[in-house]
């Protein structure tokens, strides 16, 4: 049943790099974590206010979601509800819990604790591009690429979801990596089988 | 008055997070929420949390919530007279 699922789209982004579809297509290895992101979010030239309130983990995966959809993405194939989002990493929201336990020394932050749960990230994608389809969050020690690949098989094949943006969104203190991958029934010029092996080998660039 | 007008539109961009947004860019009488600078709910509870910060003001009442965050100078206005009565 796999095979009759595509990846038609990857983007990664780890070492101050971003990749799309296996390119490097931005690189700042000058700046901190913070800096970097928001280079990349000025590189990308889009006017979303919105960006700069997220917290890290929701700045690396709303960039690598913007990153991974353009041109890649053609929104009017699908309605709202088709297009879903299945993430995972291994610290959950820790980077921002620490964070937010901080300032509840003095005046806990609101602004903080709104992101003081991984699946955050999937709402500000989501709000973004007014997707409604199933999501889930999912906590793992490593990227397993065989639980995603069978779970959003699932998930499409069932006709739950049309299509599905997938993969990992990884993120404590300045250690960091995302890799997400669009899965969609039909084949398109650049778009490889959705198996285990093909996820792996992304993953690793 | 105009310094504190001043202050409170540096104080809410750091605050805030907006980072686009120069001082300039806010008007004194410019609705802060929905149709001025767009701010939502979440930016309320972080202006409250900037009036206790920096002026060590507690809302007292949450019904005033609307008409204090109105604009920077409400805000400002609400600040002068809670400082007046302190005095």
């Amino acid at each position: 049943m796999s095979n009759d699922l595509y990846i038609s789209a990857s983007c990664v982004i780890s070492d101050h790099v971003v990749f799309k579809d296996g390119q490097s297509i931005f690189e700042n290895k000058e700046s901190d974590l913070t800096g970097f992101l928001v280079s990349v979010y000025r590189h990308l030239n889009i006017q979303y206010p919105k960006f700069h309130k997220m917290d890290n983990l929701s700045k690396l995966g709303w960039l690598a979601n913007e990153v991974l959809l353009q041109d890649s993405f053609d929104a009017a194939k699908y309605k709202p509800e088709d297009t879903g989002i299945v993430l995972s990493n291994a610290s959950s929201s820790l980077d921002t819990d620490i964070k937010y336990l901080e300032t509840t020394k003095d005046i806990a932050s609101p602004a903080l604790f709104v992101y003081t749960l991984p699946n955050i990230v999937i709402g500000e994608i989501s709000i973004g591009h007014h997707f409604k389809g199933e999501n889930a969050f999912f906590i793992f020690n490593e990227f397993d690429a065989g639980f995603i690949q069978q779970y959003v098989s699932n998930l499409v094949n069932n006709d739950i979801l049309q299509c599905c943006i997938c993969g990992w969104v990884e993120l404590l203190n300045n250690e960091y990596k995302a890799a997400l991958f669009l899965i969609e029934k039909d084949k398109s010029t650049n778009s490889v089988i959705f198996t285990k092996e093909n996820l792996n080998k992304i993953y690793q660039l | 008055m105009d310094k504190l007008i001043s202050d409170l539109k540096s104080q809410i961009i750091a605050q805030l997070n907006l980072q686009d947004t120069k001082p300039e860019d806010i008007g004194d009488d410019q609705p802060l929420f929905v149709e001025g600078l767009g701010l939502d709910s979440i930016d309320a509870l972080e202006l409250i949390v900037l009036l206790q910060q920096h002026y060590k003001i507690k809302l007292s009442n949450a019904e005033d919530g609307p008409k204090v965050f109105y604009s920077v100078r409400t805000m400002a206005e609400y600040i002068t007279a809670h400082q007046a009565q302190n005095a």
